[in-house]
């Protein structure tokens, strides 16, 4: 098994542990934290293939870790968008239950 | 063995800290062990010499993100009590989706990547080179990002901040008068 | 080497020296431990002088002597602390959250060690010459962060919670002026790592050094960074978090004994490694303050300096009441921020107006201008009297 293999292993492995928590737990905060494990992996991704991959690209080569960057910035963007809106609907219903929140059903 | 202990171990964290955060009741235990995790990674971004990449990993994720989820969690009142049903009804399928979703992962990575490696030195991404990159190439990206910042901001404070002024109040206001 | 260079270079020397007894193959490793040994032996030892320094030097400011009961003139006291600490019995309350009590100091004290990993003490003493060590100082900066809510939310007590969200809030205002403040250092050098930043600090005009502070801009720039770190390390004027008279402890109310014991040796380490940033960045950090003292060596140079921003802190402890929260929130956001926001532009107008005393007077001027004006403007609304007072009758 090359190291590449294995960091595209682990990333995978961050990813469904990540979507496992997004699909199974029923608190509105614990899908957040689910969502930011799912990027985290992504970026493992990224910046696993930028050390062990091609460089033929433009830019000295850099890209996989710009695209990290950028993606960390805008994961941190996404979280405070997404804690701002689980408030919001706490303050008005006092609950962060997901199977709670059905108003919209039916 | 082609990978290190290090990396083993450094692994076997990440995915202790990821699965804490799965199964753990205490909502402010999930948050921390989701801490665990990101140092985890930050470590293995070291690891690949992504010196930048890394100790941005650790002050936006450990010194922003996880606070942010703490203070949520302490704002919803989800501190004290412990849930007391953690998973929702659909668990088990959502956890087939999931390792399904991890299988398909590992056999396509498993299976494809034998031919493509190159080992070599890595590429030399100094916090100079990466800054000289910011300011040509990727220039446009920036201020989009900066944008993108500015606009999530307003909206996460304008979404979460409490409204002030009640229907309620202003009828007593017109009808003591 | 001359005397002076070889009494510059003992360290290193004595580290090489040990190091050539092992093989080959293992000498990186121990001399990186060697290295490590010397900072956790340094940096506690300064610790424990800087406690017994705080102590008489504010029982003197308030006009009454320190501890002197142990040892000539009181100075063994940290012994007797150290042993009261640690003899001291472990209560964890019954219904506080057992693990991550115990965690908090843990994680606090082991960020803060990190961070010394980057400080250059003395010309080639640095124990990791990383090319993206600033960063890597704020970022553990970050984590303790999350090691002060640990403590604050494990003990189930309002108080503790009330201090650990006020230190929070506090240490995330701060931060961005903090940084912003250190990226003037930044841009001017042109590197992140502190080894160079340092290095583009060590030449001389005549006989006057070429620090950063010595410039408008990063004059401005050490003094929001001071500010700054003050607020970072939960020190006073910003001590509300641990405010003796209103929270009891703040977020450490309910440890005692040894784990106390490391809270306070965190605190004090921070502020430490927080003075020695401050030093490397702007006060040229191992280089001496006139051509003529090279011979004095680089380490001597940098604990000197070391002890005179202690003192300096002890002082302003002593000295200047302690800020309210929404003062001292307003005071990051609507001050800090435009101001180091500011002084990034100064020192761009200081790098392209070129050489002579016109950049001088110009970036001066700005920012001599901006400080008036932010002031009278955020203080319009404050109908601040002449001072009254009242008598206990």
């Amino acid at each position: 098994m090359t190291p590449l293999a294995a960091f595209l292993i682990v990333a995978a492995l961050v990813f469904a542990i990540g979507l496992a928590i997004s699909l199974t737990r029923r608190n509105a905060i614990l899908v957040l934290i689910g969502i930011e494990l799912m990027l985290n992996a992504a970026n493992l991704n990224l910046i696993a293939f930028w050390r062990f991959g091609p460089h033929a690209g433009h830019s000295d080569g850099l890209t996989g870790m710009m695209f990290a960057i950028f993606s960390i910035a805008v994961a941190a963007a996404e979280a405070a968008v997404g804690l701002g809106l689980v408030i919001a609907y706490h303050r008005h219903s006092k609950t962060t239950d997901l199977d709670a929140m059905t108003r919209m059903k039916g | 063995m082609i990978v290190g202990i290090a990396f083993l171990l450094i692994a076997a964290l990440t995915i202790a800290g990821a699965v804490a955060a799965a199964v753990l009741r205490n909502l402010v235990h999930c948050a921390l062990s989701l801490t665990v995790t990101f140092a985890g990674l930050a470590l293995l971004y070291l690891q690949l010499d992504a010196q930048f990449a890394g100790f941005a990993q650790i002050l936006v994720y450990i010194g922003a993100v996880a606070i942010l989820v703490v203070f949520a969690i302490l704002l919803t009142r989800g501190a004290g009590i412990p849930e007391y049903r953690g998973f929702s009804s659909g668990w088990l399928l959502g956890l087939v989706i999931a390792a399904a979703t991890f299988a398909l992962l590992a056999w396509a990575v498993i299976k494809s990547l034998p031919a493509q490696v190159a080992t070599g030195a890595a590429p030399a991404a100094t916090v100079q080179s990466i800054g000289a990159a910011l300011m040509s190439s990727y220039v446009l990206p920036l201020e989009i990002v900066a944008v993108l910042l500015t606009v999530a901001l307003i909206g996460a404070v304008i979404v979460a901040m409490p409204e002030s002024t009640t229907p309620q109040s202003k009828a007593e206001d017109g009808g003591g008068r | 080497m001359s005397l002076t260079a070889k009494l510059d270079q003992i360290f290193v020397l004595l580290q090489h020296w040990i190091s050539g007894f092992f093989p080959l193959w293992l000498q990186p490793a121990v001399g990186t431990i060697l290295a490590v040994i010397a900072i956790v032996a340094t940096f506690p030892g300064i610790f424990a002088v800087t406690t017994v320094l705080e102590r008489k030097g504010l029982g003197r400011m308030q006009n009454r002597l320190g501890p002197n009961r142990v040892g000539p003139l009181g100075l063994l006291q940290p012994v007797a602390d150290g042993i009261k600490s640690l003899t001291k019995e472990d209560i964890v309350p019954a219904s506080a959250d057992a693990v991550v009590h115990f965690l908090a100091p843990v994680v606090l004290v082991a960020a803060i060690f990190l961070g010394f990993a980057v400080l250059p003490v003395g010309r080639n003493m640095v124990l990791m010459n990383m090319d993206a060590g600033l960063l890597f100082f704020f970022a553990i900066g970050a984590s303790t962060e999350l090691s002060i809510f640990m403590a604050g939310w494990s003990s189930r007590n309002k108080y503790s919670l009330l201090g650990a969200m006020r230190a929070v809030a506090q240490m995330i205002s701060y931060e961005v002026p903090l940084l912003l403040s250190s990226v003037v250092a930044v841009m001017m050098t042109g590197s992140l790592s502190t080894v160079k930043i340092v290095e583009a600090q060590s030449g001389f005009t005549g006989i006057f050094p070429h620090w950063y502070v010595f410039t408008p801009w990063g004059f401005a720039g050490f003094v929001l960074f001071v500010i700054a770190a003050l607020a970072e390390t939960n020190r006073s004027p910003f001590d509300l978090p641990e405010g003796e008279s209103e929270l009891v402890a703040g977020y450490f109310t309910e440890y005692s004994g040894f784990k106390f014991a490391l809270f306070f040796l965190g605190e004090y380490l921070g502020m430490l490694s927080i003075a020695g940033f401050g030093i490397t960045l702007f006060l040229g950090g191992w280089g001496a303050p006139f051509s003529f003292l090279g011979f004095v060596p680089s380490w001597g140079w940098f604990f000197v300096k070391l002890f005179g921003a202690i003192a300096f802190f002890i002082w302003l402890r002593g000295t200047l009441p302690r800020l309210r929260q929404d003062q001292l929130m307003n005071f990051a956001w609507k001050f800090m921020l435009p101001m180091t926001l500011l002084n990034l532009l100064v020192a761009g107008a200081w790098r392209f107006l070129g050489e002579g005393w016109s950049r001088w007077v110009v970036c001066s001027a700005v920012l001599l201008l901006a400080y008036v004006l932010l002031g009278r403007v955020l203080m319009r609304k404050q109908n601040l009297g002449p001072r009254s007072y009242r008598y206990a009758d």
